[in-house]
């Protein structure tokens, strides 16, 4: 039987509290805010005996997620947390996890890249590594932060994906404001994600692999990324029928995108994070002062789900786009470019508009969400699009 | 080698193994660097005192030794990249590094 206990804490320590509850046998990590509070967390739960992982300090990012590679290939159940700079200096080691299939759980808090140095939050960490093969879960509030990052190692894990998966959360905003969360008791967790049965173990000597191979000189190293394309396709299945499992035991709902007020709409936002909920509130605003309006969250941003966000936009006049990161040089940031493509399918035209909002922890204040849906209001009767990308609120 | 690649060429994606592991141990032997070398140690039988500082520094494991002394067959030119550890390590100045190919007659 679940039993759920209601909790008033942040969206780091319950990020902790499900690394506890899913039973990792390695983690290693290098603290870095804002994500240091949960692997701060962490360790004590490994120094109070709460959780019976081998919890490895190392000395930077690189090695935090080399020293996970290397737990992984042996075969063990393996979570790690980071941040901005330290995404960044795990680079080649993402690359390396998604292509040696090593199913490692990591939650990043989502904050600003120098330079110049900021330590609170924007997308343009996890957006830098949206192409590094790993599933990529965004959360908009504590509690889907909770519920993402074990959702994540469920996904992970799943012999038809293999494939490593990042659980985000947005720095300060859901990492360190204090929330209404519900946990899962631990038997629920630790049967919901059962036990990792793991593929070409490098411990188990008795079926000797080698891992870590050269495929070059017209070696298959084409077909291994072909196999991981293959993979992360298929993994798009596994996440939406893991999370119908997690809504059975939890009650709560996961979509790859969640909708709301969209049946009727005119005009929507599409937005990731936190920043979904100040969405919601603008257009229930809108929705009193006679503007259809709607709005469409993506929880889900690799595997990317195209075709769930153009059924869920299709009947829409106007579109805007939020991004929290920058693509230079790109036509937009990189929801806008996935969200275009989507539409792309669709028989009618929509027009779409993209705003670069909240870099570096720029405010996102309710009157800036208002501006975005009064263009979408103009737009639909008639008026002109904004031409080119807008810095929303930027001076 | 007990995983057979002889079809590997008509593999499809399917069919190479998870993460591009390779379902067995032990496999470096078959892979022979010894083509990489461009020079060759030669080592002098009446100075070496058979100390193995060479068998232990080789990174390639090419060096044989039997009975606890270096080998007659000492070297293993299959994996021998000639990096010239050996040489440089060997306390008594046993191993010299000769360039590849200057015995043959074309470059003589």
């Amino acid at each position: 039987m679940t039993e759920i206990r209601t909790v008033a804490t942040t969206g780091n320590l319950v990020v902790a509290e499900a690394m506890r509850q899913c039973r990792p046998d390695v983690v290693a990590a290098y603290p870095i805010t804002p994500q240091t509070t949960i692997v701060e967390e962490f360790a004590k739960y490994v120094a109070q005996g709460r959780v019976h992982t081998e919890y490895v300090t190392v000395e930077s990012e690189h090695s935090a997620m080399s020293a996970c590679v290397g737990a992984s290939a042996a075969g063990a159940r393996v979570m790690t947390a980071t941040a901005s700079q330290g995404l960044a200096l795990m680079w080649e080691e993402l690359h390396i996890a998604s292509g040696m299939r090593l199913p490692i759980v990591m939650a990043n808090a989502n904050r600003a890249l120098s330079a110049p140095i900021n330590i609170h939050c924007d997308h343009g960490d996890a957006m830098g590594a949206r192409d590094t093969g790993w599933v990529m879960l965004f959360a908009e509030t504590a509690q889907e932060a909770y519920d993402n990052t074990i959702i994540a190692l469920k996904v992970a894990e799943d012999p038809e994906v293999l494939l490593p998966a990042m659980s985000c959360l947005d720095g300060f905003i859901t990492t360190h404001s204090i929330d209404r969360i519900e946990l899962l008791d631990d038997d629920t967790v630790t049967g919901f994600v059962g036990t990792y049965q793991p593929q070409n173990a490098l411990l188990d000597i008795d079926n000797a692999v080698s891992h870590g191979c050269f495929a070059g000189l017209g070696g298959p190293y084409f077909e291994f990324k072909k196999a991981q394309r293959m993979a992360i396709d298929r993994s798009k299945a596994v996440v939406e029928r893991v999370g119908n499992e997690f809504t059975k035991v939890s009650g709560r709902d996961f979509g790859l995108v969640e909708t709301d007020m969209m049946d009727d709409a005119d005009v929507a936002i599409v937005v990731i994070g936190s920043t979904a909920g100040n969405v919601r509130h603008v257009a229930k605003e809108m929705r009193a002062g006679g503007v259809k309006a709607g709005i469409v969250k993506v929880r889900c941003f690799r595997p990317f789900p195209h075709a769930e966000l153009a059924a869920a936009l299709k009947g829409c006049r106007a579109v805007a786009v939020l991004d929290r990161a920058e693509s230079f040089g790109a036509e937009g940031g990189p929801l806008y470019l996935e969200t275009r493509s989507a539409l792309y399918d669709l028989e009618s035209r929509i027009p779409v508009v993209n705003y670069i909002y909240g870099l570096g922890g720029s405010d996102v204040r309710l009157e800036l969400i208002h501006r975005v849906y009064a263009d979408l209001s103009d737009i639909a009767s008639g008026s002109a699009a904004p031409s080119g990308l807008v810095y929303l609120g930027a001076r | 080698m007990k995983w057979d690649i002889s079809d590997i060429d008509s593999w499809k994606t399917d069919d190479f193994p998870l993460g591009a592991v390779i379902p067995e141990a032990g496999n470096s032997h078959y892979y022979r660097t010894g083509g990489w070398r461009s020079e060759r140690p030669v080592r002098n039988v009446e100075t070496c005192t058979d100390c193995l500082i060479c068998w232990i520094d080789c990174p390639d494991t090419a060096i044989h030794v039997a009975d606890e002394k270096i080998a007659a067959d000492w070297l293993d030119l299959d994996h021998c990249k000639g990096c010239g550890i050996c040489a440089n390590e060997c306390p008594v100045e046993a191993i010299t590094m000769v360039p590849e190919g200057c015995e043959l007659p074309e470059v003589r």
